[in-house]
């Protein structure tokens, strides 16, 4: 069994102070091994994203114990990859450009990039045409398609070769084939680097096909309802997401979670 | 230059300006409007080039007045912008006096500019600044506070300092509001390197239109009008030019 890498133990975390503090997340436990592909899924507003910042050590949490690497977080993490669902690419930096923001805040790149930047720009085009952005590096994020923004947004989380790739929607504004062509990309990157990603998202073909481990959280304040193995063998192809198995995995996630039908 | 751009660019623009001078011509002949009251343009064309070395004399020192107070405003406002988008207790802090001050008339002031300083280029300079810096501050505090909390999120979970958002986000993401701030700032730097001028001055077009109007040389006041209208035109446009240089990022939508 590989080891883990982020360790919740009875986690719960709020927004504002005192009487006025609101619960986003209660009692949540689970761990993260190195490596594994976890999705989050549950209605919206469930404290999904808020998990997320917790993970990153962006927000504090109001009890429980949070450990990253057997250490316990009490800060930024530092060597977190985020993406969202709007790409959040810099408009006056080029696409290449963009991808080396990172590189010019985490150490030991920091102190490198000023004198070897020829290097670490090859380094980004290469990542950039492993997602099929060949020919589109020197142009501004305006220049792009939304589902090429969308790459270029996950490469500037992937370029410092972080722990823990951070994912939130990062395919909700994207139509239904664009997306499905990224979820391929995603799958080849994760395959290809062993990065560890933790995916937020209400789309559940999406957590079942992507992840080794899908949670679901409850309504406000977001509790663990359900932890679900997807043991379909990889290289998954967008085949099986026909197949009944899957099917059956996705009808399974729907059940736990409310609203009216 | 290429002919649609002439037929979209310059013939409106010039076209309707010299409309509006047959105009103002027309009515003063018309109705023989006394030359004390409103002069016609050809009298006012004619006083400026009959006196076109006082003018160019005390426009010179009004433009680099002007200048050098929007300058000074241009580096105060922005330092002072990016304090008091740095942290909310700043904001509090200053904000309520930065109001306060930017409510008082700065003809009130220049009095007791001259007190301390003397008649002279000064009291202009600093009215200039005092009257232009307030919009530069509010735009980069504003431009700072939209920064997008995700691509904070971003940076910090990456371990960026403040510094750095600062630097690599927040400042370049705010510029636009900055160099947008900088066209008003520098025709109100000018209007305030004016309004001092006719408050008290030995030199300026402000002095001159004062003295003009002492000896009912009024085509000269409105000659001095007029050079100051010409160049709070071009202030102007040289700050746009500069502000498109500088962010065409954020004009893409109008060059595609």
């Amino acid at each position: 069994m590989a080891e883990s890498l982020v360790e919740l133990d009875n986690i719960s975390m709020a927004y504002g102070k005192g009487d006025a503090a609101v619960r986003a997340i209660e009692d949540v436990t689970l761990s993260i091994k190195k490596g594994e592909f976890i999705a989050v899924v549950g209605p919206s507003g469930c404290g999904k994203s808020s998990l997320m910042k917790l993970i990153s050590g962006l927000h504090p949490p109001f009890s429980g114990q949070l450990s990253v690497e057997g250490r316990p977080v009490n800060g930024p993490l530092k060597s977190v990859g985020m993406a969202f669902q709007a790409s959040n690419l810099l408009p006056w930096r080029t696409c290449v450009d963009n991808i080396l923001l990172p590189l010019e805040i985490v150490q030991p790149h920091r102190s490198r990039i000023g004198s070897q930047r020829a290097q670490y720009k090859e380094k980004a085009v290469n990542l950039l045409h492993s997602v099929g952005l060949q020919g589109f590096t020197e142009k501004f994020p305006w220049q792009l398609s939304g589902g090429m923004q969308q790459r270029a947004s996950i490469c500037r989380a992937l370029i410092h070769e972080p722990e823990i790739l951070m994912l939130d929607e990062p395919f909700g504004a994207l139509d239904a084939f664009t997306r499905e062509e990224l979820w391929c990309t995603l799958r080849d990157i994760q395959a290809q680097r062993k990065v560890t990603v933790m995916l937020v998202t209400h789309d559940l073909r999406e957590a079942v096909f992507l992840a080794d481990t899908v949670y679901v959280m409850s309504n406000r304040p977001g509790r663990i309802v359900k932890k679900c193995s997807v043991s379909i063998p990889r290289p998954r192809d967008l085949e099986v997401t026909y197949t009944a198995e899957f099917q059956d995995i996705v009808h399974e996630l729907r059940s736990m979670i409310g609203g009216k039908h | 230059m290429k002919r649609e751009d002439f037929y979209q660019t310059v013939l409106p623009p010039l076209g309707f300006t010299i409309a509006l001078f047959v105009f103002w011509q027309i009515v003063c002949k018309l109705f023989n409007v006394p030359l004390t009251i409103l002069p016609a343009p050809s009298d006012i064309f004619a006083a400026l080039w009959q006196y076109r070395a006082p003018i160019i004399d005390n426009s010179w020192v009004t433009l680099w007045t002007t200048l050098v107070g929007f300058a000074l405003a241009t580096v105060g406002g922005l330092l002072i912008g990016i304090a008091v988008g740095w942290h909310k207790n700043i904001y509090s802090a200053i904000y309520p006096v930065l109001v306060g001050f930017n409510s008082v008339p700065k003809v009130a002031v220049v009095p007791v500019l001259i007190l301390w300083f003397g008649l002279g280029e000064v009291p202009a300079i600093i009215t200039a600044f005092l009257i232009s810096f307030f919009p530069i501050v509010v735009n980069v505090a504003t431009g700072l506070a939209t920064t997008n909390p995700e691509l904070e999120d971003v940076m910090r979970a990456l371990g960026a300092s403040k510094l750095d958002i600062m630097r690599k986000v927040g400042i370049p993401g705010s510029l636009p509001y900055f160099f947008g701030s900088l066209k008003v700032a520098i025709t109100l730097a000018f209007v305030g390197a004016v309004v001092s001028e006719t408050v008290g001055a030995n030199k300026g077009i402000g002095k001159l239109m004062l003295d003009a109007q002492a000896a009912f040389q009024v085509q000269i006041v409105f000659a001095g009008l007029l050079v100051l209208a010409f160049l709070g035109i071009v202030l102007y446009a040289a700050t746009a030019i500069i502000e498109k240089r500088f962010t065409g990022w954020a004009f893409r939508g109008q060059n595609r």
